[in-house]
């Protein structure tokens, strides 16, 4: 790897007795996509505040840009976009001054603010509403002023806490090509999430993390490789059956994962694994093939799912 | 090994972590903001005071005659409780902006949060934010000023220096009311400000003499910042000039600088934890 833009070497922070994040060892690349995924309170946020100079860690050594950040804080942060898990758009100011006042916070000359700020609402897809009230903007939109917001500064890293929790199906695309383009332009991006499909579209590599520590790190597909099968058949006997059901599947597939409303069969070739479960004599009310994701190297990691 | 010498460091750290030196892009954005909101809300603020000083003064005063002040001077009833009330109007400018605003600003629309994730430091919030304060504070009393002019009430040429003795008290009060402010997590802790703020604008020596009281509270009005404030203003609207005044200057000063660093370090606590 070439010079990591971030490092983290046993990086911990504690609140009082509850330890946050838990001695985490990452580096990340300029111009990787890392991404942090975990459920929620997995500490994914609370990592975020300190690579983002805003919180100071307990314990252990992160770098930012070659800095400390409990010594350089606004060093660092004038080279960060941040974008945090609860939008904090100005709502007493309208759309385009959101980004010209936001540039003055970096101490950034007018004349600089005032272009970037008209091609930001430009790749914002918001030119039109340039002089909106932040309120009347719809959810998608908010989030999409909040990541122009943070490129006033040109960052060299874009931290993003969950970019589209909370977003309509089709918001979150139009926000996932927006963040692809950035991607492709260069710009280093970190983000956190807990949707599977958003971390395999959008993170070269990621960490899984759960309960403060990471379980697991590498690209998308090689954690699918390495932790789960080729494909899954999922499988429905009813709720109360399926419990019983799995006991006589000991032995199809390469391994079981029985859940309250289904069983999930890894298998390399998921329809024959369930033609040996016909063969067996049982019968699923309903079945499925698909592809491994995320979702199941985290289930197989943590014995849970992401979203409960 | 240390962290530093693991990645390439390419520039050259500059700021401390407290202060950028860019208050003004704060002041910049509070002066874009106020063109949002409610006018009614500032002017009645502004308002308090001036029926304070019509029924009081003009109807009150008819009976009352006149007071006389701690110089020893017999001023009209008017002219004795109008000062206090330029002091009172400067503190609900400064208090309003720096309380209600500004717990509105941490709690609910996290501006600070978003302000503290740029450059900018704690200290240059905190100056910006006690600095639009001040300007609310500046503007009542200058408004309260030209309503004492019309009524006769400044009765020196001194009075002239009550315009930056406002500004002392307003710079006071929106410093410390900031400090305070951070601590206050619901609607109900807000009101303790209000409970506090009555009693000391009904009892500083603001519509009779501090003499009134036995001696024990009168310890007690006079370690309270307004009556300093009362006092300061009173002495330079009624041209009584006194030593004295040189002690109601110093406590602003000291209130200012507890002020500043108290907020300072408690918008450190609560955004760079």
């Amino acid at each position: 790897m070439p010079h990591p833009v971030i490092s983290a070497r046993q990086l911990t922070k504690t609140y009082g007795d509850f330890t946050a994040v838990d001695a985490i060892d990452f580096d990340v690349a300029p111009g990787e996509s890392f991404g942090l995924l975990g459920p929620n309170g997995a500490g994914k946020s609370t990592t975020m505040r300190m690579v983002g100079a805003v919180s100071t860690r307990t314990g252990g050594e992160l770098s930012i840009l070659g800095l400390d950040p409990n010594q350089h804080g606004p060093d660092i942060r004038s080279q960060l976009g941040v974008v945090p898990q609860q939008d904090n758009l100005d709502q007493e100011l309208r759309v385009r001054d959101n980004l010209l006042v936001y540039g003055r916070y970096f101490g950034l000359p007018r004349k600089v603010i005032a272009e970037r700020a008209d091609s930001l609402l430009e790749f914002a897809q918001l030119t039109d509403r340039a002089k909106a009230k932040v309120d009347d903007l719809s959810g998608g939109m908010k989030r999409r002023l909040t990541i122009a917001r943070a490129l006033i500064n040109e960052p060299r890293i874009l931290l993003l806490d969950e970019p589209t929790t909370g977003l309509d199906p089709q918001a979150r695309h139009i926000l996932w090509d927006r963040l692809f383009r950035l991607k492709e332009r260069g710009t280093t991006l970190v983000l956190t999430t807990h949707y599977m499909d958003e971390a395999e579209q959008l993170c070269d590599r990621l960490v899984v993390v759960d309960k403060g520590r990471i379980m697991a790190e590498g690209s998308p597909a090689a954690l699918i490789r390495e932790y789960s099968s080729k494909e899954v058949l999922e499988v429905r006997f009813g709720s109360d059956k399926n419990a019983e059901a799995a006991l006589s599947l000991a032995g199809v597939g390469e391994r079981l994962e029985v859940l309250p409303d289904r069983i999930l069969v890894y298998s390399d070739n998921g329809e024959a694994a369930l033609e040996a479960i016909t063969r067996l004599g049982l019968e699923p009310i309903t079945s499925l093939v698909r592809r491994s994701s995320l979702e199941d190297v985290f289930l197989r990691l943590t014995g849970r799912s992401l979203i409960e | 090994m240390t962290a530093t010498t693991s990645t390439e460091q390419d520039f050259a750290p500059r700021r401390s972590a407290l202060y950028a030196g860019n208050t003004r892009a704060v002041i910049h954005r509070g002066f874009l903001a106020t063109r949002s909101t409610n006018g009614l809300v500032v002017l009645s603020g502004f308002f308090e005071p001036v029926f304070y000083l019509l029924s009081l003064g003009i109807g009150f005063g008819a009976l009352v005659g006149t007071v006389q002040t701690s110089t020893g001077q017999e001023v009209p009833y008017a002219a004795f409780i109008a000062p206090a009330l330029l002091a009172v109007s400067a503190m609900n400018g400064a208090v309003y902006d720096s309380t209600w605003n500004v717990f509105f600003k941490l709690n609910y629309s996290r501006l600070y949060h978003g302000m503290l994730a740029t450059s900018l430091g704690p200290l240059d919030v905190a100056l910006g934010e006690i600095f639009l304060a001040l300007v609310r504070g500046a503007m009542y009393a200058v408004g309260f000023m030209v309503i004492m002019q019309v009524f006769g009430l400044n009765l020196a040429w001194t009075a002239l220096l009550a315009l930056p003795a406002v500004l002392l008290i307003a710079f006071g009060f929106a410093s410390l009311g900031m400090a305070i402010t951070s601590y206050m997590k619901t609607f109900n802790q807000m009101d303790w400000i209000a409970f506090i703020m009555l009693p000391m604008f009904l009892f500083s020596a603001t519509f009779y003499p501090i003499t009134v009281y036995p001696e024990a509270i009168q310890w007690v009005i006079q370690a309270l910042p307004l009556w300093h404030g009362v006092e300061l203003v009173r002495g330079l609207t009624t041209g009584a000039l006194s030593p004295m005044m040189l002690v109601h200057v110093g406590y602003y000063l000291v209130m200012i600088g507890i002020g500043i660093v108290f907020t300072t370090s408690r918008l450190r606590a609560l955004f760079l934890k």
